[in-house]
């Protein structure tokens, strides 16, 4: 007899598997995590979760919190959405996050800027110095043109579908996939205008630590770059951890750096004055 | 006599316009039509976006459109590329040596970090945008980095990027043929705090054959 063939054999079936650990998962509650994040302790932590090769994640994370990205073996693509999870119509602008601070390129003490004029999160820490503000998401028809398929359903999802599926379930749609920016996968713009991809593979456990300074709805996928070049779906997983920190203090050197990253923060200081 | 804007432009003149300075202008573009923007006084900054006609959630996306040619400036040639990786429109023709699609549009919200918070209440392309799109349903949600016709952004090797003195000059012009069926939304650029207007904003002609 099958051991699912009536529903007491079923449940103790479906309760057997519980516990299962897999290289990519959500850890519940994070703090369990066997490899907390250096000094932070585990009532602190806030999310730690292996996103899979095609996979994506989602979280609404806390004005403060602590982001850290880690390109564990060294050949992720951690494609970025980000939106005031208050209000989220207003959104990342990779537009704006570049003209405003006069550079092309994202690093330690850079801001990521909202199209309300406000700082979304703070460039802590960056290990890693291979990002692409410039190129976005991979979508369905790039996809299906190398590698045959890209579909969700597929061995082949592609980021701009990922961001699809964790955006519906925030309640938010196609209209709110906005330009993204990829982290661990570079791209340097040359003389002639050309976009020149570093496409790794890089040495494993690179990182990037962000620092949410507003209550944010943070979604990643990790897909291969829409440049990566190889014949072959070639992507590996990303480890996503965040924890409780304090807010920026008025003093805080990154706050200071430049006139106009300080009035991206006063703006955002003003959001929260009610 | 004739008149130098409507030289070489493929098939029948439908549409004819002056847009003026610091104003919104939409217009419905049927596949195979071309749209030629005039740079009327020279060094305007046109910023552009398209939306496809039968789904609004489709729209130019600079992102995917960089990535498929491979270079961040707009030139004759160039494919528009929707979000969806789909042609939305080529620029069959530019005298002008090149346009931006990085820098994206001012508001009056960039203003304040850019400038200053007295430039708060200035006019800017995101308020053109948001009218211009108010009126088909759309809202804050179909903001998306978009094109800078006659506008001028230079990348250094470390990086160093901005808004730099133009490089079109009077009469100078784009041609735009649709590869389906979009609605152009334009915002005749009133930022007066950079060179992207010459520090002028002024009129730019819309002009739709075919």
């Amino acid at each position: 007899m099958s051991s699912t063939a009536d529903p007491y054999a079923a449940q103790a079936h479906a309760r057997a598997q519980g516990g299962t650990r897999v290289e990519s998962m959500p850890t519940l509650p994070p703090g369990d995590v066997a490899d907390l994040p250096p000094g932070v302790a585990a009532d602190q932590m806030l999310w730690a979760e292996t996103i899979a090769p095609g996979g994506y994640g989602a979280k609404q994370l806390g004005r403060g919190a602590r982001l850290r990205l880690t390109d564990i073996a060294g050949d992720a693509c951690a494609s970025m959405l980000a939106f005031n999870a208050e209000r989220p119509a207003e959104r990342l602008n990779v537009a704006d996050t570049l003209k405003v601070q006069w550079n092309a390129y994202l690093g330690a003490g850079k801001l990521i800027l909202s199209d309300m004029g406000r700082v979304l999160f703070t460039i802590l820490e960056d290990d890693a110095g291979t990002h692409d503000a410039f190129c976005g998401a991979s979508n369905a028809a790039a996809n299906a043109r190398r590698y045959g398929d890209g579909d969700n359903w597929g061995a082949h999802p592609n980021a701009r579908d990922r961001f699809m599926l964790a955006l519906a379930k925030f309640g938010l749609a196609r209209k709110d996939i906005h330009p993204c920016l990829n982290w661990f996968k570079g791209v340097r713009i040359a003389e002639d205008g050309a976009t020149v991809l570093q496409a790794g593979p890089f040495a494993g456990g690179r990182h990037v630590t962000l620092r949410a300074e507003m209550d944010l709805i943070v979604v990643l996928a990790n897909c291969p770059h829409v440049l990566d070049a190889r014949p072959a779906y070639t992507v590996m997983p990303l480890r996503v951890d965040a924890w409780r920190g304090p807010l920026t203090p008025v003093d805080d050197p990154i706050r200071n750096a430049t006139p106009e990253g300080l009035r991206a923060f006063l703006n955002v200081e003003d959001l929260y004055r009610r | 006599m004739s008149d130098p804007a409507l030289q070489n432009l493929p098939g029948e003149v439908r549409h004819d316009e002056m847009v003026a300075a610091r104003a919104p202008w939409d217009h419905v573009l049927r596949k195979g039509q071309t749209l030629r923007i005039v740079d009327v006084e020279g060094n305007q900054a046109v910023d552009f976006l398209l939306y496809a006609l039968a789904d609004d959630a489709e729209r130019y996306s600079a992102q995917d459109t960089i990535a498929a040619q491979g270079n961040i400036f707009l030139k004759t040639g160039s494919m528009l590329l929707s979000n969806e990786g789909r042609p939305m429109a080529t620029v069959t023709a530019t005298n002008v040596a090149y346009h931006d699609t990085i820098g994206g549009a001012c508001s009056c919200e960039s203003n304040t970090l850019r400038y200053g918070h007295h430039t708060k209440s200035q006019h800017a392309c995101v308020e053109n945008f948001l009218q211009a799109n108010a009126r088909h349903g759309r809202g804050k949600r179909d903001m998306v980095s978009n094109i800078n016709w006659f506008m001028n952004v230079p990348v250094e090797a470390d990086g160093t990027l901005g808004i730099v003195d133009g490089i079109s000059s009077p009469g100078l012009y784009v041609d735009l043929r649709a590869e389906m069926d979009v609605v152009v939304v334009v915002s005749n650029c009133p930022q007066i705090n950079n060179p992207c207007n010459g520090f002028n904003p002024t009129p730019v002609r819309m002009i739709v054959a075919g």
